[in-house]
């Protein structure tokens, strides 16, 4: 056996150096030259619009933190190589949810808010049981809970209050120990102090006049920020992580060696489903009140963010941060041509064109990786 | 291990029978394997042999018969039973996950962790150099531990499989036809790595339906047809023809072979 015994070459005089290839193969690649280019176009053509004035940054650091939101777990159930379609009508669900049980139920928010929790982490974990003992796509099982979900968000606030949309949940949430963590603020100090000393500017006239435009970073922003760094530290840093890989990379090779792949991919089903219900809170929080219609097509805006942060709609690869990157494009699109004064009805072309490119340039980079041709 | 000598077998297959509704895919088949020997499973295609070694890493239960490691019957009721017990498979295609790199692959299932903060967190720097150390030993050179597995051949990812098993403590190596998609220098190249594996005095089950591969490493022989075992030979004992004519079932083998101009 000497002929392997001798050590291998150093370098095979078959492989190209790929070089500046490298640098493709990694999955937030595709998010940061998105991330790049999309505010390059932005400060140019829309510098003068008062986008990157306090108020416009805060404007679509909302929009984007709320894509983020939703696109941290969704990244995370498709790296694990299942998809969630019922994001979007979880949100409305989880919304109406809170809505009914404050105030139609006069229970404290608190309650409210953890025993709707408690539902929506049981319902994903009912998805991932589904998928995992049937053994059909996530894609028809969480089909099914799209409609069975938005069907109750619109039929309990009908059949209870004869409307919609319920309102009044600010009133219940006054002096709420919870509240305040999804509806609330933080660094108001902060923007005071600069509002005082002119670093931003204040309000000139009216009620609030001497205040700072900006009082505060919503907690949206925050749970945004956290979750993000929670997934790609859990994705990245953890053996739980590396089991998230394997069990989209190929379930039977990980079970093989020991991974729980049907424990992984049904806790993902459920964080998908805390995601979409921190979503949910947020906004009930933020608007007082609950819509039978929210969260539409949300599930589809999380798994674009998520493929344009590199992700492989097969499952087995992908990165937080790039789906983070994703949704941050997504707000700063959405809210810039807002500011730049196009027709908002474009914002749809430029989704379907920017997923058909970062779908092909996902597909490009796993043939790099697998060297299949 | 007091008094149990070197030349013992360490695992003991007595009479398993499998069956799967009517079909009897196994009728009774006896093998055992001795720390530090190769016992090489032949058959052709539908010979039982898939079935025989899932059984023995813990897929299927036997419907008769008994397993004894070490002298111990043993029960085995999912596939994790048999690695914590030693028992360690490596599947022809199911033994990698090309997308994730070769240390993440090497450490699957069986991640190092080390405390920060009181929080467990994946080890990446030992996974790294341990795989890389790992790798060397085998005889391949890797040009970085996150060099995607997809990036190997596949001989290497054979290699990879293996020298993960051992590194594992696996005491039993089952090897799942790991050279018949293997191109000639691959094949010698594993067939290298299970060479250097039985130098480690690990006990290693070759299932192959090529003679001349299983010629190359084995010391016992045993010949699986219809779910029967055919016999046992050590090596030296059988010429490479009469383990094709056993494998075939003979008589028409030889016809075939004779029109063939016996290059089979």
């Amino acid at each position: 056996m000497s002929e392997t015994a001798q050590p291998a070459p150093a370098s095979d005089e078959r492989v190209k150096d790929l070089g500046w290839r490298k640098l493709l193969i990694r999955p937030e690649l595709g998010g940061i030259v998105g991330t790049i280019a999309v505010f390059a176009f932005f400060l140019l053509f829309a510098f003068d619009s008062g986008m990157f004035s306090a108020q416009g940054v805060l404007n679509w650091s909302v929009v984007s933190a709320q894509f983020m939101i939703i696109a941290v777990g969704a990244c995370l159930l498709m790296i694990a190589g299942e998809f969630d379609l019922s994001v979007g009508s979880m949100i409305g669900f989880s919304g109406m949810m809170i809505a009914i049980f404050t105030v139609t139920l006069g229970w404290p928010v608190w309650i409210a808010i953890l025993v709707t929790f408690g539902m929506a982490v049981a319902i994903g974990a009912l998805n991932g049981l589904i998928v995992i003992r049937t053994g059909l796509p996530s894609f028809i099982v969480t089909l099914a809970f799209l409609f069975i979900l938005r069907g109750f968000a619109i039929y309990l606030p009908q059949t209870i209050e004869r409307k919609t949309i319920i309102g009044g949940v600010s009133d219940a949430a006054q002096g709420d120990w919870l509240a305040p963590l999804f509806g609330g603020k933080i660094l108001e100090g902060v923007f005071t102090w600069m509002g005082d000393n002119g670093l931003i500017s204040v309000f000139e006239r009216g009620t609030r006049a001497g205040q700072p435009v900006i009082d505060g970073i919503p907690m949206l922003i925050v749970w945004a920020l956290v979750l993000a760094a929670f997934g790609h530290v859990l994705l990245t840093r953890t053996r739980f992580g590396n089991w998230i890989f394997a069990a989209g990379g190929d379930a039977q090779a990980a079970r093989y060696v020991g991974v729980p792949v049907n424990r992984v991919k049904i806790l993902m089903f459920m964080f998908t489903a805390f995601c979409a219900t921190v979503f949910a809170t947020c906004q009930v929080m933020e608007f007082g009140s609950a819509g039978a219609d929210r969260g539409l097509l949300k599930e589809f805006e999380a798994i674009i963010a998520v493929v344009i942060g590199g992700a492989l709609l097969t499952g087995g690869y992908g990165s937080v941060i790039g789906a983070a990157l994703g949704a941050l494009i997504f707000g700063v699109v959405q809210q810039g041509l807002f500011f730049a004064g196009v027709e908002s009805s474009l914002f749809r072309v430029f989704l379907g064109v920017i997923l058909l490119f970062a779908v092909i340039l996902n597909t490009y980079i796993r043939r790099m990786i697998t060297g299949e041709r | 291990m007091t008094t149990r000598s070197k030349h013992d077998p360490i695992v003991e297959m007595r009479n398993i029978e499998k069956h799967f509704g009517s079909v009897i895919a196994l009728a009774g088949v006896s093998v055992d394997v001795c720390p530090g020997e190769c016992h090489c499973l032949l058959g052709d295609n539908g010979a039982g042999k898939s079935t025989f070694i899932k059984t023995l890493s813990g897929v299927h239960k036997p419907t008769r018969g008994e397993i004894l490691l070490e002298g111990k019957p043993m029960n085995f009721d999912d596939p994790r039973d048999a690695i914590s017990a030693g028992i360690a498979t490596v599947y022809q295609d199911l033994a990698m996950i090309p997308l994730m790199s070769v240390s993440r692959n090497f450490f699957m299932g069986n991640e190092p962790v080390k405390k920060v903060a009181g929080l467990p967190f994946y080890d990446k720097e030992h996974a790294d150099r341990v795989t890389l150390e790992e790798m060397r030993k085998m005889g391949i050179n890797l040009r970085g531990a996150d060099q995607a597995v997809g990036t190997l051949s596949g001989g290497e990812r054979q290699t990879v499989a293996i020298a993960r098993a051992v590194h594992f403590g696996a005491k039993v190596l089952i090897l799942d036809e790991p050279t018949s998609a293997l191109g000639v220098r691959q094949t010698a190249n594993v067939l290298a790595t299970i060479d250097k594996v039985r130098k480690q005095d690990i006990a290693v089950v070759f299932i192959t339906h090529n003679v001349r591969h299983a010629l190359a490493v084995g010391d016992r022989f045993t010949v699986l047809n219809r779910g029967k075992t055919l016999g046992t030979a050590q090596r030296g004992q059988i010429t490479p023809e009469e383990l094709q004519d056993m494998m075939a079932g003979g008589q028409e083998m030889v016809e075939l072979e004779g029109s063939l101009g016996g290059t089979v």
